[in-house]
C-alpha cells in the first residue's frame, strides 16, 4: 500500500509537469486553432536561460527564474509575430509545418551555442530535504511541481472566466470573425495567448529541469510530445482537460511501469489514449462542436 | 508563352551541358590535387606517400563526449606517429566525420570518406551506427577497426576488428568480478531496453550471475523515450532488497538515477561498465553522491603506469588540459594497432588499394601484440581483442573551498 501511494505521488508529480506544458498547447490550440510544436523547445530555451543566469555569480535563484520566464514570454510573442502571424489565413497544414520548422530552428541554435552534451542543472530548491509523510518520502521538487501546477490552473481558469482579456480569448476561440465585429482586437488577443502559453513553458522549464537536473538541446522535445498527448487526452482546447489529461498520463505511465512492465509503459499510455479517443473522440473534457454548414 | 518556352529550352540545354562541364572541371581539379600532393610530399622529403585514415563518430549530439574523445585520441596518435617518421615511411592523415550517433548519417559519412580516398576506417565510435557501417565496409572489403563499438555485431564480418571489450564480455566480467570479490550477492539491474549496448551487457550479466550464485532480485528497464523519470525503477530496486545496483548504461541516465536514488534514500552500492565513464563531469556539484561507484573499464587516466602517464600528459597538453576518458585511449590504441599491423604486413606503398590493404591487414591483425594504454592486446580472427579488464572506483575528495572533486582509483 505504501509503495502504491509512493508510485501515485511520483506519477502525479510527473503528470503535473506534463499538465503545465499541456496547458500551453491547449490554450494556443483553443484560440489560434494551431498546434504549436515549438512549445517543447521554448521550455528548453527557458531551461538554458535559467542555467546560464544561475551560473553567473551575481544572479540569485529567484531572479534567474524570473529572467527565464520573461525570456520565454518574449520568445513566444516573437515566434508568433515572425513565424505564425503571416500565415494566419494559410491552410492549417502550412502553419503546422512552420511550427515544426521553428522547433528544429530552436534546437539547432541551442546546439550551436551550448553544444550537444547534456549539462548538469542545479535544482532551484537544492539543499531542501525531502519530506516524509507516513513512510512515503516525497522530494521538495515533487511538492512544488504539484502545488505550482494547481495554483496556475486555478489562476488561469479565473483569468479566462472573470477578466475582460480572458473573455476576449473565449470569444476569439469561438468565432474569430464575430469577435472582430464586436470590437475585439484579434491579433492582440492571439499575441496574449502566446505570451501566457510561453510563460507557462518558462515555469514548466524550472520544474522540469529541477526535477530531472540535466539540460540539453533535446530536453524539451519528449516532454513536449507527451504533453501534446496529454492535451489531446484531456480534450484539446479545454484547460481543466489539459490538467486532468496531464496528471492521468503521468499516473498511468508510472503505475504501468510499476505493475505491468517498465519497458511497455509508453505503449500502455498510448493504448489508453487510443481507447479513450475511440470512446470519446473529443477527449475526456472536450466539447462536441457541431459544424455549421 | 513562347518566351517561357524559350527559357525552358535554354535551361534544359544548360542542364545537359553542365554535367560535361562539371566532368571536365572535376577532372582538372583532381590532377591539380595530385600534383599538389606530390609536391608536398616532395617538400617534406621523408615520407613516401600519404595514407588517409577515415574516422566516424558522434562529434555533436547526445553521445558527443565519446566521439570527441575518440577523435582526439586518434589525432594524438597520428601526430606522434608522423613526428616519428610515419609507418614504413608513409604519412598518416586523419579525416574524421560526424555521425551524431545516427545510423543513416554514419553511412553517409562513410560514403563521403570513400570519396576522400580513405584507405581504412577507424570507427565508428558507437554500436548502432557501427553495425550499419559494418554492412557497407564488408561490401567494399574496407578494413575497419572500431575503437569502442562494443556490440557483438560490430565485428561480425572478417574485415572488422575492435579495440574495446564486447558487450557480453563486459557483462560476464562484471558478474565474475562481483562474485569473486564478494561485493554483493543480491543485485538489481536498471538497463536501457532500447539500446543494444545496454541490453547486450544485461543479458550476459544475468546469464553469468546464475553461474556465480548472484541473485538478480530486480531487473528494470527504461527506453530512450522515457529516460528522465526513474522514480518507479528506483523504488522497485529499493523494495527488492538489493545490495548492489548494476547499471550497464551510459553516464547521462546513470547521473539522473544516482541523483533520484539519493533523494529517494536508496542505500546500495553501484557497479557499471565503460558507459559510466564521464559520470563525474555529468554530476557537477552533486559529485559526492558518486562516491564509491565501481566500474569495469580497461583505462583510468590516473593510473600510475608509465604508458598511461605518458598518454595522459600528452593528451592534456594537446587538448586544453582535458583529462582523457577510456574512449580517447581506445582511439589512441586503434591507431597504434593499425601501425603495428601495417608494419607486420610490410605495407610500404601508400597508393595500395583499400581492398588489398584490407586483405593484408586482416591477416596481420591476428599476429600482432599491441602494448596499448588500454592493456596488452592481441586479436583473434573473429575480431575480438584479448586483454584484462580493470576495476575502478570513484573517489571524492573535498577541496579547500568546500567544493568536491571526483576521480577514478584502481581497485
Amino acid at each position: 500500500m505504501m509503495s502504491f501511494i509512493s508510485y501515485l505521488v511520483n506519477g502525479i508529480s510527473l503528470g503535473s509537469i506534463y499538465a503545465l506544458i499541456a496547458l500551453g498547447y491547449t490554450m494556443v490550440y483553443g484560440i489560434a486553432k494551431m498546434l504549436n510544436f515549438a512549445h517543447g523547445d521554448i521550455i528548453m530555451v527557458g531551461g538554458f536561460t535559467i542555467f546560464t543566469a544561475m551560473s553567473t555569480a551575481w544572479c540569485p535563484v529567484w531572479l534567474s527564474v524570473i529572467i527565464g520566464i520573461v525570456v520565454c514570454t518574449v520568445l513566444g510573442i516573437v515566434i508568433e509575430k515572425v513565424a505564425y502571424k503571416p500565415l494566419r489565413s494559410a491552410p492549417p497544414l502550412a502553419v503546422l509545418i512552420t511550427a515544426i520548422g521553428v522547433s528544429y530552428l530552436l534546437q539547432n541554435i541551442a546546439l550551436l551555442i551550448f553544444g550537444s552534451a547534456s549539462q548538469s542543472f542545479t535544482s532551484v530548491v537544492k539543499n531542501v530535504a525531502p519530506v516524509t509523510i507516513g513512510g512515503v518520502t516525497i522530494s521538495m521538487e515533487t511538492i512544488i511541481s504539484i502545488v505550482v501546477s494547481l495554483i496556475i490552473m486555478v489562476c488561469l481558469t479565473l483569468f479566462i472566466n472573470k477578466t475582460k482579456a480572458g473573455k476576449a480569448m473565449l470569444a476569439v476561440s469561438e468565432d474569430k470573425g464575430a469577435a472582430q465585429l464586436m470590437g475585439i482586437n484579434v491579433n492582440a488577443t492571439i499575441s496574449l495567448t502566446f505570451a501566457i502559453g510561453s510563460a507557462l513553458a518558462g515555469v514548466a522549464s524550472v520544474l522540469l529541469c529541477s526535477s530531472y537536473p540535466q539540460i540539453s538541446p533535446y530536453t524539451g522535445s519528449m516532454p513536449g510530445i507527451k504533453a501534446f498527448v496529454a492535451a489531446v487526452f484531456g480534450g484539446i482546447g479545454s484547460i481543466p482537460g489539459a490538467m486532468i489529461g496531464g496528471i492521468l498520463l503521468g499516473v498511468i505511465e508510472n503505475l504501468s511501469k510499476a505493475y505491468i512492465s517498465s519497458q511497455l509503459s509508453d505503449a500502455i499510455v498510448f493504448l489508453v489514449l487510443i481507447v479513450v479517443l475511440i470512446v470519446k473522440p473529443t477527449g475526456i473534457m472536450g466539447k462536441k462542436i457541431n459544424e455549421k454548414v | 508563352m513562347k518566351f517561357s518556352k524559350k527559357i525552358l529550352a535554354f535551361s534544359l540545354a544548360a542542364c545537359m551541358t553542365v554535367p560535361f562541364l562539371a566532368g571536365c572541371s572535376s577532372k582538372d581539379t583532381t590532377t591539380d590535387n595530385s600534383t599538389a600532393d606530390a609536391a608536398s610530399t616532395a617538400d617534406s622529403g621523408d615520407f613516401t606517400g600519404t595514407l588517409v585514415i577515415g574516422g566516424i563518430g558522434p562529434v555533436t549530439g547526445g553521445a558527443a563526449v565519446y566521439g570527441n574523445a575518440v577523435k582526439n585520441g586518434i589525432q594524438l596518435a597520428v601526430d606522434e606517429i608522423n613526428a616519428a617518421g610515419g609507418v614504413n615511411g608513409i604519412k598518416l592523415e586523419l579525416n574524421f566525420q560526424d555521425d551524431e550517433h545516427n545510423e543513416e548519417k554514419a553511412v553517409n559519412a562513410y560514403n563521403t570518406l570513400k570519396d576522400k580516398d580513405m584507405k581504412l576506417l577507424i570507427g565508428t565510435v558507437t554500436s548502432n551506427p557501427c553495425i550499419a557501417v559494418a554492412a557497407e565496409t564488408v561490401k567494399d572489403n574496407m578494413f575497419q577497426l572500431t575503437p569502442s563499438g562494443s556490440a557483438v555485431d560490430c565485428v561480425a564480418n572478417d574485415n572488422a576488428f575492435r579495440v574495446c571489450f564486447n558487450d557480453p564480455n563486459q557483462g560476464v566480467a562484471s558478474a565474475q568480478y562481483i562474485a569473486q570479490n564478494n561485493v554483493a550477492s543480491k543485485v538489481a539491474v536498471i538497463y536501457d531496453s532500447s539500446d543494444v549496448y545496454s541490453t547486450g551487457i544485461y543479458e550476459k550479466f544475468a546469464a553469468e550471475a546464475a553461474n556465480q550464485n548472484i541473485d538478480v532480485v530486480a531487473a528494470e528497464a527504461f527506453t530512450s523515450d522515457s529516460k528522465t523519470d526513474f522514480s518507479v525503477q528506483i523504488q522497485k530496486v529499493q523494495e527488492s532488497g538489493a545490495e548492489l545496483l548494476f547499471l550497464p548504461i551510459y553516464y547521462q541516465e546513470a547521473a539522473l538515477i544516482l541523483q533520484q536514488a539519493s533523494k529517494a534514500g536508496l542505500n546500495v552500492k553501484y557497479f557499471g561498465c565503460d558507459g559510466l565513464d564521464g559520470l563525474i563531469d555529468q554530476l557537477g556539484d552533486d559529485v559526492a553522491i558518486a562516491e564509491g561507484v565501481m566500474l569495469l573499464t580497461p583505462f583510468a587516466a590516473d593510473a600510475k603506469d608509465e604508458k598511461t602517464v605518458a598518454f595522459t600528459t600528452a593528451y592534456k597538453n594537446a587538448y586544453n588540459n582535458e583529462v582523457p576518458i577510456q574512449f580517447a585511449a581506445d582511439g589512441y590504441d586503434a591507431v597504434y594497432a593499425v601501425k603495428a599491423a601495417m608494419e607486420k604486413a610490410g605495407i610500404t606503398d601508400a597508393s595500395i588499394s583499400a581492398s588489398d590493404l584490407c586483405d593484408a591487414l586482416k591477416v596481420a591483425m591476428t599476429e600482432i601484440t599491441v602494448e596499448g594504454v588500454t592493456g596488452t592486446i592481441t586479436w583473434t580472427a573473429d575480431g575480438e581483442p584479448t586483454k584484462d579488464p580493470k576495476a575502478m572506483e570513484i573517489v571524492v575528495t573535498e577541496n579547500e573551498d568546500g567544493t568536491k572533486t571526483g576521480s577514478y582509483a584502481a581497485l
